[in-house]
Formats: C-alpha cells, structure tokens, sequence
C-alpha cells in the first residue's frame, strides 16, 4: 500500500492543476490517470478565453497556444452575419496535448507524481482514509490518503464510490460532434463562426447534424477531415455540494462548464484550484470530514458558480428563441449588445432589449423573461 | 435487453457512461464495458451519444 497526502484521480486540466498546487504547499501528491498519454485523445476545440491567462497566473506560450482568435462572426439561419471584434486577442486556439503535458511537467517539477494508465477501478473508505484500487486489470497497486480529489471529467465515477451523486441529467449535458479539417474555404480566418438555428438537436446524433451542415456549406464540402472528435459536455446541473467526507470534486466531474458555449478548460482549472485550498487547509487541520471540506461550496458559488448559473438562463433564453426570433435579433443588435447580454450584465442587458427592440413586443417579452 | 455498444461506432468518448443513472457503464481505454446485471435499460446513453454507438435492443 502506497501512502499520499492526497490522491487526484485524472489528469485533464482539473487535475493537474490541483497536483501542482497541492505539491507547492508540500503535500505527497499522486495524480492517477486511465490514459496512457497526457492530453491525448483530446475531447475538446481547444478554445480558451483570453481572459483566462490573466486569471490563472498563465503566459500563452507559442508551443501550445498556437493561434489567436480576435473575435466571433454569429451567424444566424438565413445566413447573414454580426461581428463580434473585442480590439484585443480574444483567446487562443491551444494544442491541449503539449499544454497538458506542460501543466504536468509543472506539478512534477513542484514535487507531485503523475502516474498514466492506472485506471482507478475503486475507491473505499478505510480508518477515516480513502484505499484506491488503480492500474491495468490484474496489475492493480493500492493507495491511500485521507483526501481523494476526483477531476476524473464527464465519465466520473470516483466521487460516486465515495457516495456523491454526480450523475448529468439528459437536459444539462450536449451531445458533441467534432471534425478537424483542411482545405477549406472561409471568410473571417480569424474569427469563431457560430451558427444558430430553432433546429434543436433531439433527433438524429450530434454526427449526422454536423454532416448535415458540412454538406450544405460548399466551403465545407470541399475540405478534408483530419482529425474526428467526440464528447459530452455538461452544461448545467451544477451541484449544490461538491464534496463529501474525503472527497473534493472538480472540473468537468462537478459540471464546472459554461452553459453558453461549453468551455470548461479554464473553469476546470479554477475550480481545481479553489479545492485545493480547502484541501490544503484539511491538510492543515488534519480534519478531512464533509463538515470541514463543504468550505469548498460557498466559495466556488461566490467566485464562479453564481455567474454561471446566470449564464445558463441566457443559454434557456437562447434555446426558446425561433429563427424568425434570430433574424430580427441580427438585424436589429449590434456585436456590443450581444457581448453584454451573452456575459449576464443584468441592467445593462435590459436596458439593450428596451430600447433596441421595442418594436418587437414578443420578442421583448422572451428576453426579459429570462433576463430576471 | 440491456445496452449494447458497437465498437466500430464509438469514439470513446465517456457521454454514456456520464449519464448512466445506473453506474452499468465503464470506458477502458478503448474498450465499453456494460454490466448488463445493473443496466435499467433507460435509453439514456442511447440519447446522449454523438455518433448512434449504443443501442436497446427489444426481447
Ligand atoms: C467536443 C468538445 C469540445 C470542447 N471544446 C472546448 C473548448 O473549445 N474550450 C474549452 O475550454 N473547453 C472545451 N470543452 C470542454 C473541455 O474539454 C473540458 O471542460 C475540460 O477538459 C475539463 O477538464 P477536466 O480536467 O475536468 O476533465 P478532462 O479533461 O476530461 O480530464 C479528466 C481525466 O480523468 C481521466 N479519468 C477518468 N476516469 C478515470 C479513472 N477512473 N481513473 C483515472 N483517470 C480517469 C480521463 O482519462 C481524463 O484524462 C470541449 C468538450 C468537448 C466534449
Ligand atoms: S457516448 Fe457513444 S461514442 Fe461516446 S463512449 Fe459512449 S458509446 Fe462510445
Ligand atoms: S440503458 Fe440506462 S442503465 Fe442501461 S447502460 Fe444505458 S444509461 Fe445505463
């Protein structure tokens, strides 16, 4: 039986975020990942926000921020357009593999051990400790430690072994499809191309929508896929308790997504971060109970979690919307007001809605609904 | 009859096994594993996977 200070199941973004942290405040940290190479396969676009460097203490570094994006082009069904341009790099395109493989190089440079393709297979409390059973079957080792951090992602089962629900419900995760492609033809290179339409996706699979929409854009059509990619994405449902005796969850494993566009790299990282200054904390204290560790809830909620419950009500307004909704939307704001709605600015928003849609009663009536 | 997942399909993505209510779902590297003794058979990782890899069949 090995002995740690605390175990992290996974190594995505939450859980190597959390190694580093916890091996900088001189835990004896084991970070156990299923894969057997870091960052690969991908489940992701690898967008992030530009923003989120600031945030996180982090230099885009050309090896893996490999382009930049200068804004967004939303698309609305009849094809016409609103730019969106922020003045400044409004995020990266990142090559998660090698910023995986940085982020790991940084937690074991701290002191934190990463092992890969030790699958966790169970997790059991013991003597007020966690013994983890991980490795390929019949070459399991066992662990142990008083604080399990699970940043295993979308398919999380450790915090369930430990008694936590976090099971997504139907409505709060996305179906996604993806295809990397080359030889295509596209105006605004360096822009995110958001295509919206009331053609809601609970017929048919993400795949046969995205061929579908490959196929009726000729400058699509006339590329190549390189890569194929696939995944769910919890975009709601967040937990009110996130943790349990022993247990801290983070990331993608607590549903630490934004409900509008999906992007849970940055937010796997902060709230890996914020778990791991409570288990620092439990460490401290030597008290791992749920009482001491359910510090962690408050905090997340005030400084994220409020936000992206606001957030996912803009994603309900967004859903109700029809097309027809759309195009008087795309005629009547400008990239700005779209900017200002999207981010959950309350006032702001509404004082947008009355008065650059005050001609369209019902449509008003929507937004304001989902603006309270 | 409980879920069956086709291996020539799935990108192995874990969708499934996020919304298995019934914990019958297990991604090995690049193997699904469902323990057919726990499946409810409630179609859910029917609905959430992108590429049509799971499937209920009828008695
Ligand atoms: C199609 C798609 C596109 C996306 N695009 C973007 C985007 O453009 N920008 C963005 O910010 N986000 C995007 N996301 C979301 C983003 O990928 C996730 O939010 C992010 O990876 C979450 O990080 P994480 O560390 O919580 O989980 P993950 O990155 O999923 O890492 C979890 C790790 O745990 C491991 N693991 C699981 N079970 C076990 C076990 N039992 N034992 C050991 N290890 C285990 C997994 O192998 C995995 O490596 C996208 C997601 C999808 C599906
Ligand atoms: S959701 Fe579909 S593609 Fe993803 S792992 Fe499950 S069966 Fe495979
Ligand atoms: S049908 Fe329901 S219980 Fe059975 S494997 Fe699929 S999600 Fe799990």
């Amino acid at each position: 039986m090995q002995e740690f200070d605390a175990i992290i199941v996974g190594a995505g973004p939450a859980g190597l975020a959390a190694a580093r942290k916890l091996a900088e405040a001189k835990m004896n940290v084991i970070c156990l990942e299923k894969k057997q190479e870091i960052g690969v396969p991908k489940r992701c676009a690898e967008g992030l926000g530009g923003g989120w460097f600031e945030r996180l203490g982090i230099k885009p570094d050309k090896r893996w921020a490999v382009r930049e994006i200068e804004g967004a082009a939303l698309y609305a069904p009849s094809g016409k357009k609103l730019e969106l341009r922020f003045g400044k790099t409004a995020g990266y395109v990142l090559e998660r593999r090698v910023f995986e493989k940085e982020l790991a190089k940084q937690a074991v440079n701290a002191g934190a051990k990463i092992r890969v393709k030790h699958p966790v297979t169970s997790a059991v409390r013991e003597n007020g400790k966690v013994k983890i059973e991980a490795g390929v079957r019949g070459d399991e080792e066992e662990y142990s430690a008083p604080l399990v951090l699970a940043c295993d992602g979308v398919e999380t089962q450790t915090a369930r072994m430990l008694g936590l629900n976090t099971v997504n419900k139907l409505n709060d995760i996305d179906s996604g499809y993806q295809y990397e492609m080359a030889g295509i033809d596209y105006e605004g290179d360096d822009l995110i191309n958001l295509f919206f339409g009331e053609d809601g996706t609970t017929e048919g699979t993400a795949k046969s929508y995205l061929d579908k929409f490959v196929e009726s854009h000729p400058g699509l059509k006339q590329g190549s896929i390189v890569e194929v990619n696939a995944g769910a994405v919890p975009v709601g449902g967040f937990l009110d308790d996130m943790t349990a005796d022993n247990l801290l969850v983070a990331g993608d494993a607590a549903h630490h997504v934004n409900p509008i566009h999906g992007g849970g790299i940055g937010l796997a990282m902060e709230g890996a971060r914020i778990a791991s200054d409570i288990a620092i904390g439990a460490h401290n204290a030597g008290d791992y109970s749920h009482k001491f560790l359910q510090k962690y809830n408050p905090i997340w909620y005030e400084k994220r979690g409020n936000q992206l419950k606001s957030i996912l009500k803009r994603r309900h307004l967004f859903e109700s919307l029809s097309d027809e909704n759309l195009e008087t939307l795309v005629n009547s704001l400008t990239g700005d007001d779209v900017l200002k709605i999207a981010e959950g600015e309350l006032i702001e928003s509404a004082k947008i809605v009355g008065k650059k849609l005050i001609k369209y009663p019902g449509l008003t009536k929507i937004m304001l609904k989902y603006l309270k | 009859m409980p879920a069956k997942n086709d291996s020539e399909k799935c990108c192995y993505c874990g969708g499934c096994v996020g919304v298995c209510p019934a914990g019958a779902i297990t991604l090995e590297e690049t193997r699904i594993v469902i323990d057919e003794s726990k499946c409810i058979n409630c179609g859910a990782c029917v609905k959430i996977c992108p590429v049509g890899a799971m499937k209920l069949e009828k008695e």
